[in-house]
């Protein structure tokens, strides 16, 4: 698929190549293309299953096999996912048309490929990152997956191999290429725009997005320019991309090869290159003789598809809250900024429930974000009661436990289901009584009088570090038990009274 | 025993009532076979012991008191394009060598509903790509009215199946006038119907977007009886129209009173040989005399039909038969890489015609050339189209020679290409169009060889094609009465 490659340049931080040669700074350009299979209950145009891992060639019939004399007849559960992602990509949905995309090879048992040309289903969308970057969406298609081909005997790899063995168990399988514009402008941000795809494939039940079974499949089109440049340059398509740190590493790789290159003055030629993870690198795909043409025409096996304006208004109505909207849901609710990594972390674990239900209970926003990205694991954190989670919160906030203190009773709240109190009594992490605070303080300091007299005079730098000398020591002794706020408050009034 | 009538009505009737066993008849038809398939060479397979097998089925039923359908025990032959479970389907080429379908084409799970007894695979021009079955990879067929002739094409063995008396009716497919042009050239009557009212599922693909399956049969009343069973909607083919069969029995005595027939003058002038002409002069009057209004209508558009046509048809054609690589089943040459292997197969699976198409197809699809042939002839279609739509504002039909000739000899136009495609220059454009048509005999030509007239109807419109059919029928004069 071609990318549109008119852009608007994006705000925001540039993820950039400062060439040690030239000083020249380069921008990375990339544009990703993904592929994921559809989680139907059967294949795109048959009633045979959609099934990963099943024996070799036992999901197959005349359809899918592309016997003589078979035709297509569409899957209106492909349609009713398509769109579904679709409008979750913000895409308008479109009446759209097959077409066939014609190129031999063993692994497509009609020869072509039945896809979506130049009328897509889905056009024209985006899709927002955590960072706050929109990156946009050209078109997210439905076209039918190929068989796999296993080469056997010698290399084990085409070239080489003493034979080939076919399983057209995949042949059919719904796909919907997702064809993002080069908005993206780092390896990190790719790997980002993965994580929150995968997010929304899952959140409308379009696909189970496995990257490793491979009903996600990744290629990145890269390309770099100098920064300010505002021409796109050549790109290459890297395909074989298996995993996330796969995409980073590989467009991290290309990019810097491409600036040596052009640096070199040597022109970018473009081409699909594939990446070796075992040796770190991009290699050229092999070369082909002939200039690809897939003599794509409309296919005259099937009807125009144009869902009706119910159909679409239904998907809108049925469709969840998605990622992008529950951040900014969370943010609003704790009074802080959506791309904070306690909002992000929270929606990703899907504990963001959780935390709107603690805040709702009167939960301070900030420390239950905190308490939500570090201080609880995903599992088992589902059971836990948000009205507890806002007590705790509570008795933080009152200075009747401490951080520490807090982050123990939540492990216990979590494995219990008890009440943050009933632990905290359990625990003794009863707070301490000023007086009772007081007290240990001057006799701590009675105990250390030359550490005392440093600090007292102590000038800025080293003030710090003898104040930590004394919390330690308070923390010591009241075994974790006082509040590190009200220690150092009290050791700086007497510090201000002796001084 | 009773003697055997020729049309499947009578044979149906007289299965259905006991009069006749549905063994009797095929074993008269299997004679029928035994005596001059040998100089006709209409079929690939015939199908004597499944046959045999199925008429006794069909004869059980019917002692049990069943009614095994309305075409009982009736014989029946098959394009061999049609997919059918577990018997060799070949559309006469060398590429499909020893394929047996896993399925039954729906046509052919509904002819077997019906009661009909599949008697056997017909030849065709290699994937139906031809107007003689000149170009099967198993020699051609031959005209039962003169063996030195063509059947024409490319359902040349359906045609003169039902001409010799093999079998009453049998089942084509028209791409171009596969099944109209070789009705006119053998003298029988073939219906290609609307596109969609006859599902493709099953039948092998020369041209997805044209390929019309229909019936043969040597009167009107036997086409009707065989659409009836075959039309109507099927779930397995995306492109069938979504209506149950027309009635087309009942309304075949209606005849044309007060009918807006009108000839088409692009069609009754050069290239069309004058015995034709006055033939389809000669039935437009017999029409007229029944009741019909008659008039001339142009449709300039249709110049275009031909040159249109070789452009879709064999881009379609070029994807389709793409599959044949020796990778899944039919024949392959083994070669060092799989491309080679792609290649070799191909070369040695595919008959000339077949090349040629495949080729041509190629070309009008690709990168820099799309626009100018392929996207250009899909305008056309839809001029044709549009000329078409104001045509039928002032007529119901449309009436044309079938062919512009009778049966030409063997050998007469492979040499040329070209002349061969301008054989289709009258049936091609309602396959364009997706609008029915029908080719039904009406005396012979000068050389004493049958002459077709084609009637042609909006898309739907077959029952008024059918009652116009069997007006012609009756006034058609005898084929043994000289040409005036």
């Amino acid at each position: 698929m071609t990318l549109n490659l008119t852009h608007e340049p994006i705000e925001g931080e540039h993820f950039t190549i400062t060439s040690e040669n030239t000083g020249d700074v380069w921008e990375i350009v990339v544009g990703l293309e993904v592929h994921c299979e559809l989680a139907t209950v059967t294949k795109l145009f048959c009633g045979c299953p959609n099934m990963f891992g099943d024996e070799p060639n036992t999901n197959v019939c005349p359809v899918c096999l592309g016997l003589p004399g078979s035709l297509p007849v569409l899957n209106h559960q492909v349609v009713e996912l398509a769109m579904r992602l679709g409008r979750a990509l913000h895409c308008s949905v479109e009446p759209s048309v097959f077409a066939r995309k014609n190129y031999f090879y063993p692994d497509m048992p009609k020869d072509y490929q039945v896809s979506q040309f130049d009328r897509p289903i889905n056009v024209d969308g985006w899709l927002d990152l955590p960072d706050g970057t929109r990156v946009g969406i050209e078109r997210a298609h439905i076209e039918e997956d190929t068989g796999k081909n296993t080469h056997a005997g010698g290399s084990g790899r085409i070239h080489g191999a003493d034979y080939s063995l076919v399983d057209y168990n995949r042949a059919g399988v719904p796909l919907v290429e997702i064809v993002g514009r080069p908005h993206i402008r780092h390896p990190e941000q790719a790997k980002m725009y993965i994580d929150e795809l995968r997010a929304i494939l899952l959140a409308t039940g379009a696909s189970d997005a496995k990257m490793e079974e491979g009903s996600l499949r990744v290629d990145a089109n890269v390309s770099v320019r100098r920064v300010g440049d505002p021409e796109l340059g050549k790109r290459c398509e890297i395909k074989n991309l298996n995993s996330l740190r796969s995409l980073g590493r590989a467009i991290d790789y290309e990019a810097r090869r491409q600036v040596d290159l052009l640096e070199e003055g040597i022109a970018i030629r473009q081409e699909t290159r594939h990446w070796d993870e075992g040796a770190g690198r991009t290699r050229p795909g092999r070369s082909k003789e002939e200039a690809e043409d897939y003599r794509y025409f409309q296919e005259p096996d099937l009807v125009p598809l144009e869902p009706s304006a119910e159909w679409i208004a239904a998907i809108d109505a049925a469709l969840p809250v998605l990622p992008a909207q529950r951040r900014a849901i969370l943010a609003e609710a704790a009074g802080v900024g959506a791309t904070e990594s306690g909002v992000v972390m929270a929606v990703q674990r899907g504990l963001d429930g959780l935390a709107l239900a603690a805040i709702d209970q009167g939960g301070e926003g900030r420390r239950v974000l905190t308490h939500v990205e570090h201080n609880l694991a995903v599992d088992g954190a589902g059971s836990l009661d948000p009205k507890h989670l806002a007590e705790l919160v509570g008795l933080e906030l009152a200075g009747q436990l401490t951080a520490t203190q807090a982050k123990t009773v939540l492990a216990e709240m979590v494995s219990s289901g008890s009440s943050p109190a009933a632990i905290a009594t359990e625990l003794g992490f009863e707070a301490m009584d000023s007086s009772e605070l007081e007290a240990m303080i001057d006799a701590i300091i009675a105990e250390s009088p030359d550490e005392w007299s440093s600090f007292r005079d102590a000038d800025e730098k080293r003030h710090a570090k003898l104040q930590g000398f004394f919390v330690g020591k308070v923390m010591k002794v009241s075994k974790g038990q006082a509040d590190g706020k009200a220690v150092t408050a009290i050791l700086e009034s007497r510090r201000n009274a002796s001084s | 025993m009773a003697s055997i009538p020729t049309t499947a009505i009578e044979i149906a009737a007289a299965v259905r009532s006991g009069e006749l066993s549905a063994r009797e008849v095929l074993e008269s038809h299997l004679d029928a076979i035994e005596a001059r398939e040998p100089e006709i060479n209409a079929f690939n397979l015939v199908l004597a012991d499944e046959a045999r097998a199925a008429a006794t089925a069909i004869d059980e039923r019917v002692a049990a008191g069943e009614d095994p359908g309305v075409l009982a025990g009736v014989p029946l032959a098959l394009k061999d394009n049609l997919c059918t479970h577990g018997i060799p389907t070949t559309c006469s080429s060398r590429i499909l060598e020893g394929w047996r379908p896993p399925y039954d084409a729906t046509v052919v799970q509904r002819v077997a509903a019906a009661g009909a007894i599949a008697i056997g695979k017909t030849n065709l021009d290699e994937f139906a790509m031809g107007s003689s079955t000149e170009n099967s990879a198993f020699g051609p067929t031959r005209n039962p009215r003169d063996l030195s002739r063509v059947p024409g094409g490319s359902s040349g063995g359906s045609a003169a199946a039902v001409a010799a008396g093999f079998a009453p009716i049998s089942l084509g497919s028209d791409t171009g006038g596969s099944i109209r042009q070789p009705a006119a050239l053998c003298g029988v009557v073939g219906v290609k119907p609307t596109y969609g009212m006859v599902s493709r599922y099953g039948l092998v693909a020369f041209a997805s977007s044209l390929d019309q399956i229909g019936p043969f049969s040597t009167t009107v009343a036997d086409s009707a009886l065989l659409l009836e069973a075959i039309a109507g909607h099927d779930p397995r083919d995306s492109t069938s129209i979504n209506a149950a069969a027309p009635s087309l029995l009942d309304v075949l005595d209606q005849g044309v009173a007060g009918l807006r027939i009108g000839l088409v003058t692009e069609l009754m002038g050069e290239g069309i040989a004058p015995d034709v002409a006055a033939r389809v002069r000669q039935a437009a009057e017999a029409l007229a005399a029944a009741g019909a209004e008659i008039g001339e209508v142009s449709i300039p558009a249709l110049s275009y039909g031909l040159s249109a046509y070789y452009l879709i048809a064999p881009a379609e054609a070029s994807s389709n038969l793409a599959r044949y690589d020796g990778v899944r089943y039919g024949m392959r040459v083994d070669a060092a890489t799989t491309a080679e292997m792609n290649t070799k197969t191909r070369t040695a699976g595919f008959g000339d015609e077949v090349k040629r198409r495949i080729m041509l197809g190629t070309y009008a699809l690709s990168a820099g050339y799309y626009d100018a042939y392929y996207g250009k002839a899909l305008k056309v279609r839809t001029l044709i189209m549009r000329d078409f739509e104001t045509a039928y504002k002032d007529f119901d039909l449309l009436l044309t020679p079938t062919s512009p000739t009778t049966a030409f000899r063997f050998g007469e136009k492979t040499s040329d290409p070209l002349s061969m495609y301008l054989n289709d220059i009258c049936t091609i454009p309602t396959n364009l169009a997706g609008h029915p048509a029908m080719s039904v005999p009406f005396g012979a030509g000068s050389d004493g060889m049958p002459v077709g007239v084609q009637l042609m109807a909006p898309a739907l419109a077959e029952p008024t094609m059918f009652r116009a059919a069997a007006v012609l029928e009756d006034a058609a004069p005898p084929l043994e009465e000289a040409f005036q």
